[in-house]
């Protein structure tokens, strides 16, 4: 982080050079639960993207006065904050789906990618390259989240966002559900597959024995 | 001021909270209007879910006209069952009756309490699903049932057929259990065994168990319980219990299974879409 990177840089490394979830194995918990069907991993990629970009800027804004002593109860607070907006919003605006992902965008508090990103990023940072950092980081946890909502929701119940596009055995058609699909651990596998992908094209990210 | 004096922390630390305070509660109070429309209407689609009027994926306007057409709502005192024409369901608030201290308006459940209600309102609402086109003719009773599970009390709708004995659907609108565990109460096909299940045994007592391993092929008073929520299950298996035994809803179904079938409408208030709680 020493050297300077362009605003660019700032918004794709994160992408697929640094991701949040495939490189540093953050934020694994919520894309193992929300991502059996693509549209609640959609809104909970923009639910995460909104809070980190939101929260890095409001703290960086603010990071020169931020005594040392309580820095990460004061980014916990900022975050917090965040979340309960966001939730707030979700539940005014699309009800049905904030019943489904229930817990889950409370959680976003806790999720690392967002509190790290505070502090590894914002606490050193102009407001614009952190907003811009979040968002980047958002968007490298929405890759992966919405791959994986989008493999898992069309094996696991042949539609794509509620629209069939295998017809199922059960419906008339000749495609069998993959069971394991809507459960967790098919996340795993995924995300353990799509790790394999970026580092065989990225050799440079796979860990020195 | 020095960043890191103490002075500069209290001052960072209250401006902070001001600022975050409000924000939080601008947003809570400016959404809440539109939050509560969205609780109102989906507690009007699973009274329809429960009694098979509606799926998923019927639109918010199909739900608000169907249970518009369809849906009666009748106020009753579960101390003797009467129906109470003369209350408005719109003014009637039974959780918040439960919570009061008031005896009038609510039954204290001291220690025999299996639901872990505390307290049980002595007025509810039922959901009568009328014939179309004949408002004198029920086809389904749908009553709110709730109780503890695990980890939040489970709010939901059980609905029975016109013999008010078969279970013709359960769902249940707003809970916290564990996604994955006690959340499958949201699971279709688990709903879905409910459907022909009957609620009491010869002596007229609730007979309904939710069976851990499986209820036995042909058991009409068993559904299966929820692999990995033991207690989740057994909580939906004491709220049934309770809401339909002897201070739940049973003297309300005593007095209409008494009155001749085709008579048994009791007179209602006319409905109307709005529902205040």
């Amino acid at each position: 982080m020493s050297q300077k990177k362009s605003l660019k840089q700032v918004l794709l490394d994160p992408v697929f050079n640094n991701n949040p979830i495939a490189l540093q194995i953050l934020g694994i918990c919520s894309a193992l639960a929300v991502t059996t069907r693509l549209d609640k991993a959609i809104v909970m990629s923009i639910s995460v993207t909104a809070v980190t970009a939101c929260s890095s800027a409001a703290i960086a804004l603010i990071r020169n006065r931020i005594p040392n002593s309580i820095r990460i109860i004061v980014q916990m607070t900022v975050i917090a904050s965040l979340v309960i907006i966001v939730d707030q919003m979700i539940k005014a605006f699309a009800f049905g789906l904030s019943k489904e992902l229930s817990v889950f965008v409370g959680l976003i508090i806790t999720n690392c990618i967002v509190m790290g990103r505070a502090e590894g990023y914002a606490m050193q940072n102009k407001p614009l390259p952190s907003f811009i950092d979040g968002l980047g980081n958002g968007l490298g946890y929405s890759v992966i989240l919405i791959s994986v909502g989008l493999v898992r929701e069309l094996f696991g119940s042949g539609k794509i966002l509620g629209y069939t596009v295998l017809q199922s055995v059960k419906d008339g058609g000749w495609y069998e559900p993959n069971g394991l699909m809507l459960l967790p651990p098919s996340a795993f596998f995924l995300i353990g597959i799509f790790i394999w992908v970026l580092r065989s094209f990225k050799p440079e990210q796979v860990e020195a024995e | 001021m020095q960043r890191d004096s103490i002075a500069n922390t209290f001052l960072v630390a209250v401006v902070l909270c001001a600022v975050c305070g409000a924000l939080v509660s601008g947003s809570a109070v400016a959404l809440r209007p539109m939050q509560e429309a969205n609780k109102l209407l989906d507690r009007q689609r699973n009274v329809l879910l429960a009694a098979g009027l509606a799926t998923k994926d019927t639109t918010d306007e199909e739900i608000g006209q169907t249970f518009k057409d369809r849906v009666v709502r009748v106020v009753i005192d579960l101390r003797s069952g009467e129906v109470l024409a003369d209350v408005n369901p719109d003014e009637l608030e039974p959780l918040k009756d439960a919570k009061s201290s008031d005896d009038e308006l609510r039954l204290a459940l001291g220690s025999d309490d299996p639901a872990k209600l505390k307290g049980r309102e002595n007025r509810t609402v039922v959901y009568q699903i009328v014939a179309e086109g004949d408002p004198t003719k029920v086809e389904q009773y749908v009553f709110p049932i709730r109780g503890y599970g695990l980890w939040s009390t489970l709010f939901g709708f059980l609905a029975l057929k016109s013999d008010l004995n078969t279970v013709a659907g359960i769902t249940y609108y707003q809970h916290g259990e564990t996604p994955g565990l006690g959340g499958e109460v949201d699971n279709p096909s688990w709903k879905a065994q409910w459907e022909g299940k009957t609620l009491y045994n010869e002596q007229g007592e609730v007979e309904l168990r939710v069976v851990k391993g499986g209820a036995a092929p042909g058991d009409e008073h068993g559904v299966d319980a929820l692999s990995g929520a033991s207690i989740t299950s057994a909580g939906v298996e004491h709220m049934v219990d309770f809401w339909f035994g002897e201070r739940g809803f049973k003297a309300y179904i005593e007095k209409v299974r008494g009155v001749d079938s085709s008579a048994s409408t009791t007179v209602a208030p006319e409905s109307s879409t709005e529902e205040a709680q």
